[in-house]
């Protein structure tokens, strides 16, 4: 039997404009997403549930809620 | 999710901004808010105080989100460009060194000491009020004067974009995010 394809939404951040200030990570309530070396944010794709939070509150609006096949 | 203590800090932001409208010289403490992310940001290459700390990103928070006097809008793309991040921080640069030159005339005795808090580097605002002499030169209340003018003049843009965009807009263009995330970058060895 083929297996079926999930669809599941995570958070991308667009890095090149993200300014790392962490407001993201303030609201993930799974932690999800750190700003990494005071560059950008960076979401951890298995922990990731696309709940949307942090994209609501990028001031900058660099993070999108994109549908990955799993 | 759970509190610390530092996501009170905005009280520390809210009363320094009291503090400065009774005493101009307490705009002296407001150099904390400048050297510690800068501390941070070359001791440990993190922004971890504009993650945690920034007491006056929590205030546009609070305000933009749990009293919503934000639109919740998104920020002109302009905006969040590289081109005016880093403009905007070259400007901010002139405009604190024309601040210590000010401060340096006073000390010089070339010019008297003015008290007025200058908003938005145009409206002089008079402020006599907060000044009640200094056991020091009128220079160091030259310099709390000048200071408490540029606390002042980013609170107010931050409250302008936090109405019209997101909560914390401010933190988008903030000079010292800009810095210190440069900073980080340079150490970090990332482009």
């Amino acid at each position: 039997m083929d297996s079926v394809k999930k669809k599941r939404r995570k958070a991308a951040v667009n890095q090149n404009d993200c300014v790392a200030c962490g407001c993201c990570a303030k609201v993930c309530p799974l932690s999800a997403i750190q700003v990494v070396k005071g560059v950008a944010a960076q979401v951890d794709g298995s922990k990731c549930v696309g709940c949307g939070k942090c994209a609501r509150e990028c001031p900058a609006s660099v993070i999108e809620i994109r549908e990955v096949e799993t | 999710m759970k509190k610390h203590w530092y996501d009170y800090l905005w009280i520390v932001e809210l009363t320094y901004l009291i503090l400065g409208f009774f005493n101009i010289l307490f705009a002296w403490i407001g150099l904390f808010f400048f050297f510690i992310p800068l501390i941070i940001a070359v001791a440990r290459g993190t922004k971890g105080y504009c993650n945690r700390y920034c007491g006056r990103g929590q205030v546009f928070g609070l305000l933009g989100g749990r009293f919503g006097l934000s639109r919740k809008k998104d920020i002109p793309k302009w905006m969040k460009s590289k081109a005016f991040r880093y403009g905007f921080l070259i400007w901010f640069f002139i405009m604190f060194f024309q601040m210590l030159w000010n401060t340096y005339l006073v000390f010089a005795g070339a010019q008297n000491l003015r008290q007025v808090v200058t908003l938005l580097w145009t409206f002089k605002l008079p402020w006599n009020w907060a000044y009640h002499g200094t056991l020091f030169h009128p220079g160091v209340a030259q310099f709390a004067f000048g200071f408490y003018s540029v606390m002042l003049t980013s609170t107010v843009l931050g409250l302008i974009t936090m109405i019209l965009f997101k909560p914390r807009s401010w933190c988008v263009y903030c000079p010292m995010g800009t810095m210190t995330q440069l900073i980080c970058k340079v150490k970090n060895g990332s482009k």
